[in-house]
């Protein structure tokens, strides 16, 4: 039971990240219809850009942990922001009139280009970083075991819960989120009747690299240990976690999340930790089979 | 930000002055500024289990200032030069072309036959930029030009000769002479796919040397990812199901023949039709539960099956060893002559040659030549059949075909079923070639790979994914001298690539059914992979 609980802390954590990076995949394929395959690879930028930060705040002398968390936590998502602006403004838009195949190669293209890239400026080798955020409380304690939740998992916990409900209200009750649901419904009327559909598409790219900034940052913080291969593994299965939610669907890219996350660490705590992977892709495949939607997703009216 | 968006934007449209040249490259220069201050101006050093930053702002603004000079020069010559060009005349005229042609084996030829050329230009430009390693990269550059030349003068040659070829046998009498009516440019045109495959038949004999033995098998290495385009192709391109697991079928076809050979010790030649089948037959189990899916829910549970494939293949210890790949597998033989120094039943033995090592290399490039032909040769039979023109009604509009009786079932599972037989004869090459094979090679990357050959060809054309194939594979094997930046200029130039030509390297396509008369369309009337 307390191993369950453990377990169930655990996932929740790992499923939060995954959610974070899902949203972002989920909001570009609501709006222009396009697996944004260089999203997980924007999440590995964000967690180096978070990690070079900290070492720059260490290195002018700021430690007192919540100011140096709060600012690598802006800064990195201003700079990661940049990122995913840049890619959209070169690899998709001059693109978004042409057949759907096209932005998916450039995707996969610009995604080859970061990782070769960011091994370049910052070479192949493990960046560990010692542990930021220490400590913990524990919950339930037997002979056999201690259920402990550490504080770095109630901050993934807490930042996660906090940004999807400013995320929920900033696109159900702005002005921004209108205009985006208003793009992803129909993109000519939308312009026709005064929304600037450049420019909301780059800020949903600018915000679905925000949230993998956020991601990146809190995987750092989690494991300590990143490389520029991160990107991938981390990618695929944030796209799994939004496919499975059903694509499109805000709610569900976290439920997918979550529930991708539960499966992982659940498969590796029972069974073994080598077949996880694959445990976590056959849900995906049965759902689909009886789902072909995903879990919240719209069904999809067949036209002729 | 918002306000960098609308200049951006703005500026290509508004007017044309350099001062908004000027404005467009300054704004571009303080993005990449933002982009690089970070991740290029502070370096992690590993010291001792920790990290230390080194400063490198310098480098972060040169970078800048390198995008911002692109930007400028891209504005002020390309871009706004372009719009105003396209209304005039055609870029190159024919005695331009034959002029370049002249000029280029001129070049070409001095540079790659004369040894001390491009020596003499090396230590020159050493000497100008005072550093030696100027030395090696105007070595480099010239070896890649001159290899360019070259190669676009045999091409060319190879061109003029077959169109030659077709005007005798049409002044003889033999063949039809239909395109009597067109221009000499457009003639020799249409000769480019023959032409290249008489290169490919004379290549052997074409590059002799040292060389051959390292030609020849980036050769074979093409090839086999044109032969894995084209059976992509069949899926992605004609039947309209975008495959990102493709690799997963590639992998069962080399690992069939790798345990067969190494267990029972059968023949590459017995190994080969049922390695096709075992892929296909993986296709078909693969594609049964797919069937309901359609576009990106189908493209992410073929990524899925193709990674749990592979991680099916690196922990299932006891059957393929695991990340140590299986070795030792056995080559392929010559009608049951090896190709050993020494041994009873050799090649070299049998036909009294002196023992040379480029004797097999030769031998596999002509076995995949001839495996890639076949699926080329199958793909077209099969698109002028029923089922080929069901896959293609499929691509064009599913709902339509199921209200003319055409059963979805069936012409999905085959269009998989096949595409993956053809994956499969070209892993038990792979196999057989590499002599080894682990879970590393049949990663996500490669499926990724073959997606963007068939999808940068011309999603559909035959012709497209061989220049595509050549374009990337080749491409890459030029650049190794440039190790670490290989990657990056692979993954950069699929980006403008893609860009450039959305459609596509070949952007028209051959109607397979006509009325009256043949003629291309163009690519943009054909729809894409929806699934």
């Amino acid at each position: 039971m307390e191993y369950f609980i453990q377990q169930l802390i655990n996932g929740i954590t790992l499923g939060s990240i995954y959610g974070l990076i899902a949203i972002g995949y989920t909001m570009v394929y609501g709006i222009i219809g396009m697996i944004n395959f260089a999203h997980g690879d924007i999440f590995m930028v964000g967690a180096f850009i978070a990690l070079i930060l900290f070492l720059f705040l260490v290195s002018l002398g700021i430690f007192a942990v919540p100011v140096a968390l709060l600012v690598v936590l802006l800064l990195g998502m201003f700079f990661t922001s940049i990122w995913g602006w840049t890619l959209e403004r070169i690899a998709y838009r001059p693109l978004r009139t042409s057949f759907r195949l096209a932005p998916l190669i450039t995707a996969i293209g610009m995604s080859i280009v970061l990782q070769n890239f960011v091994q370049l400026a910052q070479d192949a080798r493990v960046k560990p970083l010692p542990p930021v955020v220490r400590g913990g409380y524990t919950l339930l304690q037997s002979e056999a075991f201690t259920v402990t939740l550490s504080n770095i998992q109630i901050l993934i916990i807490v930042t996660t819960t906090a940004l999807m409900m400013v995320f929920s209200y900033v696109i159900t009750k702005t002005s921004l989120g209108r205009a985006q649901r208003a793009c992803e419904q129909d993109r000519v009327m939308a312009s026709l009747v005064g929304v600037n559909v450049d420019r909301v598409i780059s800020l949903t790219f600018v915000m679905g690299a925000a949230l993998a900034a956020v991601a990146g940052l809190m995987y750092l913080l989690y494991y300590g240990v990143i490389d520029f291969f991160i990107g991938f593994v981390a990618g695929i299965k944030a796209f799994t976690a939004a496919v499975l939610g059903g694509i499109g669907s805000l709610p569900g890219a976290m439920l997918g999340g979550l529930i991708i996350g539960l499966i992982e660490v659940f498969w590796a705590g029972y069974f073994t930790t080598q077949y996880k992977d694959v445990a976590a892709f056959s849900i995906l495949v049965i759902v689909l089979i009886f789902l072909p939607s995903g879990l919240l997703g719209k069904p999809e009216i067949e036209k002729v | 930000m918002a306000e960098a968006v609308g200049g951006v934007i703005g500026a290509r449209t508004a007017d044309d002055s350099i001062g908004s040249a000027v404005k467009d490259a300054v704004i571009t220069g303080l993005i990449a500024f933002l982009l690089f201050v970070v991740i290029v101006g502070l370096k992690t050093e590993n010291a001792q289990e920790r990290l230390v930053l080194v400063n490198r702002l310098g480098l972060a603004v040169a970078l800048a200032a390198l995008a911002a000079g692109v930007r400028l020069l891209l504005d002020l010559f390309f871009w706004r030069g372009a719009r105003a060009r396209a209304a005039s005349e055609p870029l190159l005229p024919a005695g331009s072309i034959i002029l370049l042609l002249g000029l280029s084996y001129i070049i070409g030829a001095y540079f790659f036959i004369v040894p001390g050329a491009s020596e003499g230009l090396a230590t020159a430009a050493a000497d100008i930029f005072g550093a030696e390693e100027w030395r090696a990269r105007t070595r480099i550059a010239i070896q890649l030009l001159s290899f360019a030349f070259l190669a676009a003068f045999v091409v060319l040659t190879a061109m003029g000769l077959v169109l030659i070829a077709r005007r005798a046998l049409r002044l003889a009498g033999i063949g039809a002479g239909r395109e009597a009516s067109k221009s000499f440019l457009a003639e020799l045109g249409a000769q480019f796919g023959l032409a290249l495959l008489v290169i490919a038949v004379v290549l052997p004999l074409l590059v002799v040397g040292p060389q051959q033995r390292y030609a020849l098998e980036t050769a074979s290495q093409v090839l086999t990812y044109i032969m894995l385009g084209w059976g992509l192709n069949v899926v992605v391109g004609l039947a309209g199901l975008l495959d990102l697991g493709y690799v997963a079928f590639y992998a069962v076809g080399a690992y069939s023949y790798a345990l067969i050979g190494t267990q029972f010790g059968w023949s590459f030649w017995v190994c080969l039709p049922l390695a096709g089948m075992f892929a296909a037959l993986w296709g078909i189990i693969l594609g049964f539960p797919v069937l309901r899916l359609r576009g990106d829910y189908l493209a992410i549970v073929t990524l899925a099956f193709g990674e749990i494939i592979r991680i099916v293949l690196l922990n299932w210890y006891s059957l393929t060893n695991g990340p140590n790949g299986i070795s030792r597998i056995p080559r392929v033989t010559f009608f049951g002559l090896d190709f050993d120094r020494n041994g009873e039943n050799t090649f070299h033995g049998f036909f009294g040659l002196e023992f040379d090592g480029v004797h097999r290399v030769i031998f596999m490039y002509y076995i995949i030549l001839c495996l890639a032909l076949l699926v080329n040769f199958v793909t077209m039979r099969l698109r002028k059949l029923p089922i080929g023109r069901a896959w293609e009604a499929l691509r064009e509009d599913e709902i339509a075909c199921r209200s003319l009786g055409i059963n979805t079932v069936t012409t999905k599972l085959t269009a998989f079923a096949i595409g993956a037989m053809f994956a499969g004869f070209a892993g038990s090459f792979f196999a057989t070639r590499q002599g080894f094979i682990s879970p590393e090679s049949f990663t996500f990357h490669e499926s990724a790979l073959v997606l963007a050959i068939v999808v940068l060809g011309g999603l559909g054309s035959q012709l497209g994914i061989v220049i595509a194939a050549v374009a990337l594979i080749g491409s890459g094997e030029l650049f190794r001298d440039l190790e670490e930046y290989r990657m990056l200029i692979f993954g950069a130039s699929m980006v403008a690539i893609m860009v450039w030509r959305p459609r596509g390297f070949v952007s028209s396509r051959m109607p397979t059914v006509v009325l009256n008369e043949r003629r291309a369309i163009s690519g943009s009337h054909v729809k894409e992979g929806a699934g």
